[in-house]
């Protein structure tokens, strides 16, 4: 019984993960400038990557793998979102702009 | 399932390898030079090959674009245009790539094992090694003992490269340099307030550094040896250098005490193999190391293992601390 409901957990956890990464993948090449490119592909990097492995580590239950997995995730936290954060700075330091929502009419419903 | 994705990462592989001869901007195309090198790590790990994986990840993905990022700052990040398209080179390798093509189907298939590959030596060293080692990475044996002469020339190249790229990038104009790298450094930590980069960067260097030594000193066991581990503890410092200005990090590591360390991890390896021949054996023959063969080896591989580890890392050190502090002119 217990066995069934870490397994099934750890499946949508899995299933939860693999959406995450996909809308990332989605904003990714949808979204219109850089920044928002970002925001984004930092959906992919801390909560796909932290469903799927979470997920993982219910699959494998008390073993050192689980240990592995729990060290990768930590490293993620930390590194992906402070990579993000260079990223971004480093692109406004450099100089490029925000793309911002216009108040001008005539440009609305211009395609992204 | 493991031809799947190994069919997926093969394709992104070319993709890749397009997309950094097709971008004209140098920084786009080295970006994806990294890319294409931590593809291929990712097939090398699906081939099973976790050693060579590893060492691809942290020198192809890792330092090699970091070096590029500092050649791209000397230089320009602009490829010169060139609008004459040379045929005859081209001609050369149409037929060169046909060739393989033609070759790639009289190759044996993945994992077969009727391969000439597995028929020759291969047998040999995976039902010696635990007799004579008894290490359970096979590769590291192979490596550090059955072949080592071939790894002492690659330490020696390594060395050879480290010098001679010191010697090209030392080379000082007349001219007077406008800034010298410390004041340009100094001047770039003025403007960036990068405290959340340098705060997690120290959180991560000394782990990398632990990894690094773990991979160093228990690549018997588990995958890994002196060349990763050195390339991991050269990207350890590289990041330092990165975050807090490479003045900092050519102080922390200066270039006097690199070159010497680079020199005597190469002489270490061959020194060991100097003793192994006093004492009666042949060159790079650990077993007359210890009474016991077995110990005799496990010595020899452990030294010669932190020779390389030392001449890998001191010689990417000095050449990220050669272009990163090559002064402006």
């Amino acid at each position: 019984m217990m066995e069934m409901i870490v397994d099934g957990l750890s499946w949508l956890l899995l299933a939860g993960g693999g959406f995450f990464v996909l809308v990332g993948g989605v904003g990714v090449i949808r979204m219109p400038d850089l920044y928002t490119r970002i925001h984004a592909a930092s959906v992919t990097e801390t909560l796909g990557t932290m469903l799927i492995l979470i997920g993982l580590m219910l699959h494998s239950g008390w073993e050192l793998a689980t240990f592995k997995l729990l060290a990768i995730l930590v490293f993620l936290l930390f590194t992906g979102p402070v990579s993000s954060y260079a990223l971004g700075n480093t692109a406004l330091l450099g100089g490029l702009k925000p793309e911002l929502g216009s108040q001008d009419p005539s440009k609305e419903g211009r395609d992204l | 399932m493991i031809a799947l994705i190994g069919l997926v990462t093969l394709t992104l592989v070319a993709v890749a390898a397009i997309a950094t001869v097709m971008a004209t901007n140098l920084f786009v195309a080295s970006m994806w030079f990294g890319i294409f090198s931590l593809l291929m790590a990712s097939n090398f790990f699906i081939l099973d090959a976790a050693d060579v994986a590893l060492t691809e990840a942290a020198v192809g993905a890792g330092v090699s674009t970091v070096l590029f990022m500092g050649a791209l700052a000397l230089t320009g990040e602009k490829e010169a245009i060139r609008s004459r398209v040379s045929w005859f080179p081209m001609a050369v390798l149409g037929v060169l790539a046909l060739a393989l093509f033609v070759a790639t189907f009289q190759q044996p298939m993945l994992g077969d094992p009727m391969a000439p590959v597995h028929q020759h030596v291969a047998p040999w060293y995976l039902e010696q090694t635990p007799n004579l080692i008894n290490i359970p990475n096979v590769v590291t044996a192979i490596l550090a003992s059955f072949r080592g002469y071939d790894t002492l020339g690659e330490v020696i190249v390594i060395f050879t490269a480290g010098i001679g790229v010191l010697s090209v990038l030392s080379f000082k104009p007349k001219r007077r340099q406008t800034i010298s790298s410390e004041a340009l450094a100094a001047k770039v930590r003025g403007v960036q307030h990068h405290s959340i980069l340098r705060v997690v960067g120290k959180l991560v260097i000394p782990l990398l550094m632990l990894f690094a030594l773990v991979v160093q000193f228990h690549g018997k066991y588990t995958p890994g040896g002196g060349f990763s581990a050195g390339a991991l503890f050269a990207a350890a410092v590289m990041l330092y250098g990165i975050l807090e200005g490479a003045d900092r990090s050519a102080k922390a590591m200066p270039e006097k005490v690199m070159l010497r360390l680079a020199a005597f991890g190469a002489t270490l390896y061959t020194s060991v193999g100097l003793v192994c021949m006093l004492l009666g054996g042949a060159f790079l023959d650990y077993n007359v190391l210890w009474p016991d063969p077995v110990v005799g080896q496990y010595f020899g591989i452990l030294l010669v293992e932190f020779g390389v580890g030392l001449t890998v890392t001191t010689v990417l050190v000095m050449i990220f601390n050669a272009f990163a502090n090559r002064p402006t002119y």
